[in-house]
């Protein structure tokens, strides 16, 4: 009886095999001889539908298929994009944009005022759902229409005629026009939508108004990109087509990069990172980010509410000049501070004692410790939280060694999955000290400092001080640049006094870029347009 | 018997070694990073990335690893032997249903519900014996109940069923006995497999909190230091292939032990 | 016959059921839903997105509507793929997930069983111990460490074959996958093949077949292989489901869009619909094939239609 039941199963796998044999010689592509650019992503966009992207990865691959009115240079310089040109009125609350009358869909379409004007309203209306609503909430009445009070219509954009767009603002915001460099920002075409809903974005259907076109979208594998001959500016496009590689394992990335299967990756593994600086120094490419790697104190529960001289103490005693150099290793930045270094029109506050030594540091700690009433009798014990991740786990284990040799602190370190983490950050139950993050969103020290803002939705430290809102209120409404850098220069220092975080290193961008590559520039906001890079040998490609 | 030997003398070195050694497995040096092995200082595996002493964590990584193996695999077995051995023996209709429970249960791709339950709850000891075991038993209870039905065919159990020896009896006496053989064999393969998931678990960064650690952690850490440090790999897998090695040797010294009492 | 099968079909309908029940529980029980981020949303916005996705509504609600996409065939949008429904990812996803899991297994076979039923032939000598030394050593290695060794020496290093999935073409890009994949395999097939092999030989029809003189290759073509490949088929069911673990591992090392891939990826960021929907897919595969081989079975073994 078994062995007939086996011998059948035998058949049926048998068969299968057979099958699959026979289906996988499949035809073979011809490979060609056009510049094709190859590039690493650590994950698939969730969406090419600007308003329901929310990822790095995501934005990265509309900056090549798609265009707001304004870009970057490869180095950061803010550059007319779809807009030709813009004017700002005195009250700092109009901007009147000229659009490119030669601006085309990849299908030939005229790209208009009104695609704009639609577009933003798509991108406010609850019907969206887009997560990147909030980047225009300074527009008048977008919030309103999130929240279901206005319709969408009320939006303050206009298209006055075919290439001239009015966006008013409901209170001066000087780093408007970078948001419009973000990908949420980007037109989408009204009659695809009338057509195919919100289908209108996949693959095949798609129309976009950038360099490039999207070709196919195998996800977890690859998006393939080719030249939109309608761009405007396709003349000064050098390569004809662009490959996403979609490669979560950085260490993956890394043997695809050196067998010649990719010119630029996403990242660069920790691990590698000092062979590669030796054998490669050329090749990488580390630069200043916007970005702060911090732990977050839980400010709602015992042992750190009300208690800054712990949490002082536990600052002081992390010593992040041993942390870059020999743990994450790959040319962070010790953080003193909490909003980074380079970002436009600022200069970051200090912690206090950033200028002591850290053996000054520990000394000081411990004095901060006994105050608080702990010691080798009565030692302090915490638990650290970060997400699953082999540096995240690194730096957990750094700092726990180094708690408990300076301060005789003994941490219980638990690993969680990344959903985990987030669910506890949020519900500040159980966390005591958490790992976090954050990424500017644009080249302004108000995305930094509004987080900590009481009732903003990333507080997760729930810090919570009358002053530092207080200061950051009046810098929001305040018109003057100078006098508004002065208000939030304040706010950080209120911030770097009560300790809520602990900002550790500052984020590099990192990237290993093959010398065929020619036009690659470094900027704080990671941002690296195909359009704007070249090959230098074409022969070359894999 | 070789291999008990080793694996007893590994055993012995993992319990005793830590114990011994001037350093411990959390002590981290970070003046030392990935120092190679050398017989100064007492550092005779290296260090890792963090400058903890690899010998000591290489041998708390051989209790664990061994303990969630041993551990995962008595789960397993005594789930898998008992309901394998009365579906096979009872037969008919019980047989049927019990083996359809288990053809269901095999309809549910176990490695996804253990990611799932890993990814759900707070990371312990207990959850991954009982995951790895809950793999494991349905295995072991579909090879004992093929051998039990045909085993309840063989002469001496007719003979014994036909002089009036009790169903309890002839379980126990005369399946069980014979059962013997396939299951220590069937356990050899097991242990390993315990391993091997919980190395698997570890390189999803599911498995053992750090700075706890196993040696499918520290092989999995290793991995990313394969070129700068080959040591990170090279010993912690070299340790857990010989571990294996034991296991799988043990088993099959065993194997020709039952089989020599029990010629057919 | 028609009667039992669709019998059979019936009955498999509660197993289904219970299948969906308790991943549609697990899924939702896991903490974190399918969009948070690092980034908290502002709540107005996060409430538009729960109704957009009706992740506002009460559990056996959202279950229902589950239920009754399924029901029409639809296993519903991803959530972490906006642009692709579940049912496409799974269509492009599994193909791949099958040739490779097919290859692995079928090099698996043919390496493993020869292997073993040589090693035990030559039982004791030189050649069975390097044999046997070779399996265990391919079972103590895990697929994590073997992929990115094979890859560092054979890609890397000697650039003979492709490092990566996307790009590259034909089957070379098997190769590595499906070798990584397939040693684990054959050392346990090799094994197993060994111990029933010496099994059989010592048998009693076994030595009545060489007492009436017949030479050893007509013995095992004739009398041996087919009761000592008894334990290897019936490995067949673990040694999927192995393949299946190990090509989680695989896909990921080597970027392979395949079932496995996906799955971890979905079960990370909560995208019920994904994870829901590979564990449906893969539950129903399973119990069809059992299914026909059942039914393959009752058209062989009258008895069986009669119960």
């Amino acid at each position: 009886m078994k062995s007939v039941r086996a011998a059948l199963v035998a058949i049926v796998v048998a068969g299968l095999c057979g099958v699959v044999l026979v289906s996988c010689g499949g035809p073979q592509d011809a490979g060609s001889a056009r510049p094709v650019l190859n590039r690493g992503i650590s994950s698939d966009p969730e969406s090419l539908d600007p308003h329901k992207i929310r990822s790095v990865q995501a934005g990265e691959v509309l900056r090549d298929i798609g265009e707001g009115l304004a870009g970057y240079t490869p180095t950061g310089e803010l550059i007319p994009a779809a807009a030709e040109s813009w004017t700002m009125s005195d009250d700092g609350l109009t901007y009147t944009f000229a659009i490119r009358a030669d601006a085309r869909w990849s299908n030939g379409d005229a790209v208009t005022a009104e695609h704009f004007a639609f577009s933003l309203r798509r991108l406010v209306d609850p019907a969206t759902a887009a997560f990147n609503a909030h980047l225009i909430a300074d527009v008048v009445n977008a919030r309103a229409i999130s929240s279901g009070e206005k319709p969408p219509t009320e939006l303050g954009v206009q298209a006055v005629n075919d290439q001239m767009l009015v966006i008013r603002l409901a209170q001066p915001t000087p780093y408007f026009l970078s948001l419009l460099t973000h990908a949420s920002t980007f037109p989408v075409h009204p009659g695809l939508i009338a057509v195919h809903g919100d289908a209108f974005s996949r693959p095949g259907t798609l129309l976009s108004n950038g360099a490039y076109k999207l070709d196919s979208w195998e996800p977890g594998s690859v998006l393939q990109l080719s030249r939109n001959v309608h761009y405007w500016n396709n003349a000064a496009t050098a390569i004809d087509a662009v490959n996403h590689h979609v490669i979560t394992q950085e260490m993956t990335e890394l043997s695809r990069y050196r067998a010649g299967e990719l010119h630029i990756t996403g990242a660069i593994p920790p691990d590698s990172f000092e062979q590669l600086r030796q054998e490669r120094p050329e090749e990488m490419h580390i630069a200043p980010y916007l970005g702060v790697y911090y732990f977050g104190f839980n400010l709602s529960k015992p042992p750190f509410r009300d208690s800054p001289r712990l949490r002082e103490a536990l600052s002081m005693a992390i010593d992040r000049d041993v942390l870059v150099a020999k743990i994450t290793g790959r040319g962070e930045a010790p953080a003193y501070s909490w909003v980074p270094p380079g970002v436009a029109n600022y200069e970051p506050r200090r912690l206090a004692y950033a200028d002591e030594s850290q053996d000054e540091r520990n000394g000081h700690a411990r004095r901060l410790m006994a105050e608080a009433g702990y010691g080798p009798e009565n030692p302090l014990q915490i638990e650290l939280r970060y997400n699953t991740s082999d540096t995240q786990q690194r730096i957990a284990l750094a700092v726990q060694a180094m708690w408990r040799e300076a301060l005789g602190v003994e941490t219980t370190l638990i690993n969680e999955e990344f959903q985990v983490l987030l669910a506890n950050m949020r519900a500040a139950e159980v966390t005591q000290v958490f790992r976090s993050s954050w990424i500017g969103d644009y080249n302004d020290a108000h995305t930094f400092l509004s987080i900590l803002q009481t009732g903003n939705p990333s507080n997760t430290p729930l810090y919570a001080s009358d002053e530092f809102d207080e200061l950051m209120q009046k810098a929001s409404t305040q018109l003057d640049a100078k006098a508004r850098r002065l208000y939030l220069e304040e706010a950080e220092r209120v911030l770097l006094t009560d300790h809520p975080v602990i900002p550790i290193y500052f984020y590099v961008s990192k990237h290993l870029v093959s010398p065929e590559v020619v036009g690659w520039g470094d900027n704080v906001l990671d941002y690296h347009y195909s359009q704007h890079l070249s090959l230098a040998s074409s022969d070359a490609t894999p | 018997m070789v291999s008990g030997g080793i694996l007893a003398g590994i055993v012995v070195v993992a319990i005793l070694g830590p114990l011994i050694s001037p350093h411990d497995y959390l002590q981290t040096n970070f003046d030392a990073l990935l120092q190679r092995p050398t017989l100064s200082g007492a550092r005779l595996f290296g260090t890792d990335d963090l400058g903890r002493d690899l010998f000591v964590r290489a041998m708390l990584g051989v209790q664990v690893t061994i303990v969630v193996a041993i551990v995962a695999s008595i789960v397993s077995l005594v789930i898998g032997v008992a309901y394998g051995a009365i579906a096979g023996y009872v037969g008919g209709r019980v047989d049927a249903v019990m083996m359809r429970f288990v053809d269901t249960l095999y309809a549910l791709p176990f490695i996804f519900f253990v990611i799932l339950l890993m990814v759900a709850f707070e990371r312990n000891f207990l959850l991954i014996f009982v995951a790895i075991g809950a793999i494991n038993w349905l295995d072991m209870a579909r090879i004992v109940r093929g051998q039990t039905l045909s085993l309840r065919e063989r002469e001496f159990v007719e003979a014994a069923r036909l002089t009036g020896v009790s169903t309890l009896r002839i379980i126990f006496r005369h399946i069980a006995p014979n059962l013997l053989g396939v299951v220590i064999v069937y356990v050899t393969l097991t242990i390993p497999q315990a391993i091997l998931v919980e190395s698997f678990l570890s390189f999803l960064g599911l498995g053992i909190q750090e700075p706890q650690t196993s040696l499918g952690g520290l092989v999995d850490a290793g991995v990313n230091q394969m070129e700068g440090a080959s040591w990170m790999l090279l010993i912690p897998a070299g340790l857990l292939a010989i571990v294996l090695l034991c296991f799988n040797f043990l088993g099959d010294a065993m194997r020709d032990v039952f089989d020599a009492r029990n010629p057919r | 016959m028609l009667r039992y099968a669709l019998l059979r079909l019936l009955g498999a309908i509660p197993t289904l059921l219970l299948v969906i029940v308790l991943a549609f529980l697990m899924v939702h029980a896991a903490p974190g839903g399918p969009f948070d981020a690092e980034r908290a949303l502002p709540a107005e916005i996060e409430a538009n997105i729960a109704a957009a996705y009706h992740l506002d509504e009460p559990l056996y609600q959202q279950f229902v509507r589950y239920l009754k996409g399924l029901v029409q065939g639809d296993l519903g949008p991803s959530y972490r793929y906006r642009d692709h429904t579940v049912s496409e990812l799974i269509a492009t996803a599994f193909p791949l997930s099958l040739k490779l899991g097919a290859m692995a297994m079928l090099l698996a076979l043919i390496v493993g069983v020869a292997a073993g039923s040589l090693a035990a032939l030559r039982r004791n000598t030189l050649s069975d111990r390097v044999l046997m030394m070779l399996a265990m050593t391919g079972i103590s290695i895990p697929v994590f460490v073997i992929a990115p060794v094979l890859v560092l020496f054979l890609a890397v290093r000697l650039q003979w074959l492709p490092a990566g999935w996307s790009g590259n073409e034909g089957a070379a890009r098997f190769l590595l996958p499906v070798i990584a994949l397939a040693l684990p395999q054959i050392a346990y097939i090799a094994r197993l093949t060994r111990a029933s092999m010496i099994d059989v030989l010592a048998s009693d029809f076994v030595r009545t077949a060489r007492a009436q003189g017949l030479g050893t290759a007509a013995i095992v073509r004739y009398h041996a292989l087919k009761p000592a490949m008894l334990p290897v088929l019936s490995y067949l069911g673990p040694a999927i489901a192995a393949i299946l673990t190990g090509s989680v591992v695989v896909e990921e090392i080597f970027g392979i869009p395949g079932l496995g891939q996906f799955f971890v990826r979905g079960a990370l960021n909560r995208d019920y619909t994904l994870v829901l929907g590979i564990v449906i897919f893969y539950a129903t595969l399973v119990v069809l094939l059992n299914l026909v081989v059942d039914i393959l079975y009752g058209a062989i073994d009258p008895r069986i239609r009669r119960r």
